[in-house]
């Protein structure tokens, strides 16, 4: 008995190049994933074909595309479902193509940083990375990025003995509070959901606010009035936010992206 | 190369690898005042680091561990070939990382009194793992990612394939001796399709290990050694590259992990008819379902449990299934709450990935290639040490892809996401202050780029040339290495795996790349990493032959016991690809 195939349709599109279509029949079993699909025509078709794809175990974030429409990570979608409509794969909307499904990232991430994403502490934000402890270097200027001096990563030129330093409490319900944004996984499949990212792709998105709201919501965390201007009173942070809810539903790791927003936006107007 | 254009970065230390290790060293460094080249063939938050689900092991004092306790469990495990001197380091320096770790935000899970918790994994003589549900790596990396974001010091080079290290002089035909100095990496853009040199007077390899190439593997597709053989074409010894750990719990088929954590909460391992094996097996005497025991029964170690899955499939006591033989993984009685609260990934990956719901059904798990414990020969600050022992100027390795005396034979859990950390920070620093102290000029950028231009050249060339679809080849490497060089070895098989592996040395050499663009070609790209792979099972399966003896992960069946006298495999390849395997004394170098 032959294998059943699946008729699977992949947008591509060379570097500077107009998108095309290309269609191809595609074995399949119950169990296979649309990245299975993906291997399969690289291998048997078009080692050309462009996607990225590492974990396979939908923790890494790589494989995200959009699948009859909807951002889906290609690794945990079975192929099984769409036997009857066929599978249309295109790169994830709102995103600039590098070729065919990959998409670039690199705008993501200058928003995420855009946030503050690190733990704030008490000594104020401005010491270099690798900062260590509280009270190890001096507080500097808000928003200075001049690394710290060579002495605050103390750990690693062995000056805290061991048994000195403890770690800051939190208690169970302290961590509760932020734990559900953490698992973000920075697939991106919330920007290409989001209504208004279409419109407006300077704003600054789900994924990245959410993560704010992250470190916002951490009790050790100290750093919420240094995020508020860029968050609060900029144009593109969370105002442009519909609270259309789309982000929440694409997230395939159970993140409320808008519920982040929401609140912020609520807060903000008290 | 249509072009042959080659850009040319620079930097204090190039670190290659963007996960737990690399991103560690980059903020060492970085407070060290270093400028940072942090270069990765992925964003760091896709790096492997990200599947580690267990958790990293530090001695809490409180609860009545103690660091001795955490060096005795290691050089147990490490069965002769852990280094008592790197073991100490390693355990003295963990909660250190694991603090400094917390103060970078890392969400622990914690005690009620809040402290970060601890569970037992297996292995230990005390619970000690930090974890952050059963995501810790998720977790890990995240946070030091994001950490890293602060430093205008590190400069990312995201999705830039590195391909050799730069030495100043070819490695000397025919010997032992390490490269001249090195003076940075080569590699390629695939996002700009453009070759470039990196120079450095440090380079930090990071890149991880090598257990893609099994078929069944918990690892990810980007886990194929690329560091180790830079290093080995480098002329630089790989040390005990037979030792991989085989996990006892991954899905059938795909390989995907569930987590020893499983079992430190309480889950237990059951054959076709739903006895508890293991106890038949060495592990017992059995414990209470739920009532998980240090050290007994499905916390016995990994290559224990591996091996009682080998012992119990040739008794018949494993169910058949199109993926092969499997037993079975039972957390009903841990209900559906703690699933949700301290094993959601668990639960996840179940459901999505095995169709079963692990709070009503038992889930199908068998062994998978799962973290090599051999690598580039290091000492505990990561440098890089030679043939003969001496250190190679500005070459530091840190986590899985060195081997710096830590697990030994076999790692215990929980190990090595520390090692990475106490290891990123140690090279970090240390790759800082060793371009620092540098006396001598560098090279002149001609001679710099014309070796550049030179060491590029033959991976450049892969494109559009060959016959053969490299996809076969993979596949084949896989298998051969399940069957020949997983839970028990013996020599009939793997000579066998030796001739098979020589073969597709040859067809890989005409291995066809359709490819030619010059920007994101991943058929290219993998073909790379499918040399590396080779590389790698080859010198694998030649130490394991030469190595006639059990020990650790180990274990052949024509030579069951340890000899007297433990002692590491060094594997070193010649200019034309000829690997040497011999063997060295254990010393605390």
């Amino acid at each position: 008995m032959p294998e059943p195939t699946i008729e699977v349709t992949v947008t591509r599109q060379e570097p500077g190049g107009p998108p095309r279509e290309e269609t191809f029949e595609v074995p399949y079993g119950e169990r296979s994933s649309v990245l299975d699909l993906l291997d399969a025509i690289k291998e048997r078709e078009d080692p050309s074909l462009t996607y990225r794809w590492s974990c396979r175990s939908g923790v890494c974030g790589s494989c995200g595309v959009s699948v009859n429409g909807s951002p889906r990570l290609a690794c945990e979608t079975g192929a099984a479902g769409y036997r009857a409509s066929g599978i249309r794969l295109a790169p994830l909307a709102g995103v600039a193509v590098e070729r065919d499904l990959v998409t670039s990232p690199a705008d993501f991430v200058s928003k995420l940083r855009s946030v503050l994403p690190w733990l704030i502490d008490d000594a104020g934000a401005g010491a270099g990375a690798g900062e260590v402890a509280a009270g190890s270097s001096a507080p500097a200027p808000l928003g200075s990025m001049e690394p710290g001096p060579p002495a605050s990563d103390s750990l690693a030129s062995g000056t805290l003995a061991s048994g000195q330093a403890a770690p800051t409490t939190q208690s169970p319900a302290e961590l509760s509070a932020f734990a559900d944004f953490t698992a973000c996984v920075n697939c991106l499949l919330c920007y290409a959901a989001c209504p208004v990212v279409k419109e407006m792709p300077e704003f600054v998105g789900p994924a990245a606010i959410a993560i704010a709201r992250r470190w916002d919501l951490d009790s050790r965390d100290h750093g919420a009035q240094q995020r508020a201007p860029f968050l609060l009173e900029t144009e593109f942070a969370i105002w442009p936010c519909i609270q259309d809810g789309s982000c929440t539903i694409a997230c395939p790791k159970g993140v409320d992206p808008a519920r982040a927003l929401r609140d912020y936006q609520r807060e903000a107007m008290g | 190369m249509a072009d042959n254009s080659l850009r040319i970065e620079r930097a204090d230390v190039v670190i290659v690898g963007g996960g737990a290790a690399g991103l560690r060293a980059a903020l060492a460094a970085a407070a060290a005042g270093a400028r940072v080249a942090l270069v990765s063939k992925v964003y760091p938050m896709r790096s492997h680091t990200v599947a580690a689900e267990g958790g990293a092991a530090g001695v809490q004092p409180a609860t009545g561990d103690t660091f001795e306790q955490h060096l005795a469990d290691t050089l147990r495990s490490g069965a002769g070939l852990s280094h008592p001197v790197a073991v100490e380091e390693v355990v003295r320096r963990a909660p250190e990382e694991l603090i400094h770790l917390e103060r970078l935000g890392m969400p622990w899970s914690r005690t009620p009194d809040g402290l970060p918790a601890v569970r037992p994994f297996g292995g230990m003589s005390h619970p000690r793992t930090w974890y952050a549900a059963d995501k810790t790596g998720h977790h890990l990396l995240h946070t030091l990612f994001q950490a890293t974001l602060r430093s205008p010091l590190i400069r990312r080079y995201d999705e830039h394939v590195v391909l050799e290290l730069l030495t100043t002089e070819p490695s000397p035909a025919g010997t032992r001796a390490a490269a001249g100095a090195v003076e940075g990496v080569v590699g390629y853009d695939q996002a700009r399709g453009e070759a470039v040199l990196w120079q450095a007077s440090t380079v930090i390899l990071a890149t991880g290990g090598y257990a893609r190439a099994w078929g069944t593997s918990t690892n990810a597709g980007i886990v194929t050694g690329d560091g180790l053989t830079m290093a080995l074409r480098a002329g630089l010894p790989l040390r005990d590259l037979e030792m991989v750990q085989v996990h006892p719990t991954g899905l059938p088929g795909s390989g995907i992990l569930i987590t020893e954590a499983a079992r430190g909460e309480g889950g237990v391992l059951l054959d076709a008819a739903g006895e508890r094996y293991l106890a038949d097996y060495g592990l017992g005497p059995v414990t209470e379902p739920g009532s998980p025991e240090a050290g007994r029964m499905e916390l016995g170690r990994r290559d224990a449990l591996s091996q009682a899955f080998w012992q119990a499939d040739r008794d018949g006591r494993t169910a058949a299934t199109a993926d092969g033989s499997v037993v079975y993984l039972d957390l009903r009685h841990l209900g559906d709450e703690v699933l949700r609260e301290r094993l959601p990934l668990v639960r996840e990956l179940a459901r999505r990935f095995a169709g079963v719901d692990p709070a009503r059904e038992l889930i199908p798990v068998r062994p998978a290639a799962h973290y090599t414990m051999g690598g580039i020969v290091a000492d505990v600050r990561g440098q890089v040490r030679d043939a003969d022992g001496a250190v190679v100027a500005g070459l530091f390795a840190a986590g899985e892809c060195a081997s710096i005396g830590l697990h030994g034979a076999n790692r215990l859990g929980s190990n090595s996401l520390v090692e990475a950390l106490v290891l990123g920070a140690a090279a970090g620093t240390g790759a800082a202050q060793a371009t620092a102290r540098r006396a001598t000029p560098p090279p002149s950028p001609a001679l710099l780029e014309a070796r550049a231009r030179e060491l590029l050249a033959p991976w450049l060339a892969l494109r559009g040339r060959g016959t053969e679809p490299p996809a076969a080849i993979r596949r084949e490497v896989g298998q051969v290495l399940d069957r020949h060089l997983l839970i028990f070895r013996e020599a009939a098989g793997l000579q066998q795996a030796a001739t098979a592996l020589a073969g597709l040395a040859v067809r890989l050499a005409d291995a066809r790349v359709a490819d030619t663009s010059a920007v994101w070609n991943t058929d290219w790209a993998e073909a790379v990493e499918l040399h590396s792979l080779l590389t790698l099972a080859r010198g694998a399966v030649q130490a394991a032959l030469a190595r006639e003896e059990s020990r650790g992960a180990h274990q052949r069946l024509d030579f069951p016991e340890a000899a007297a006298v433990p002692r590491h495999s060094l594997t070193t390849a010649a200019p034309d690809g000829t690997l040497t395997t011999c063997f060295a004394e254990v010393t605390d170098a």
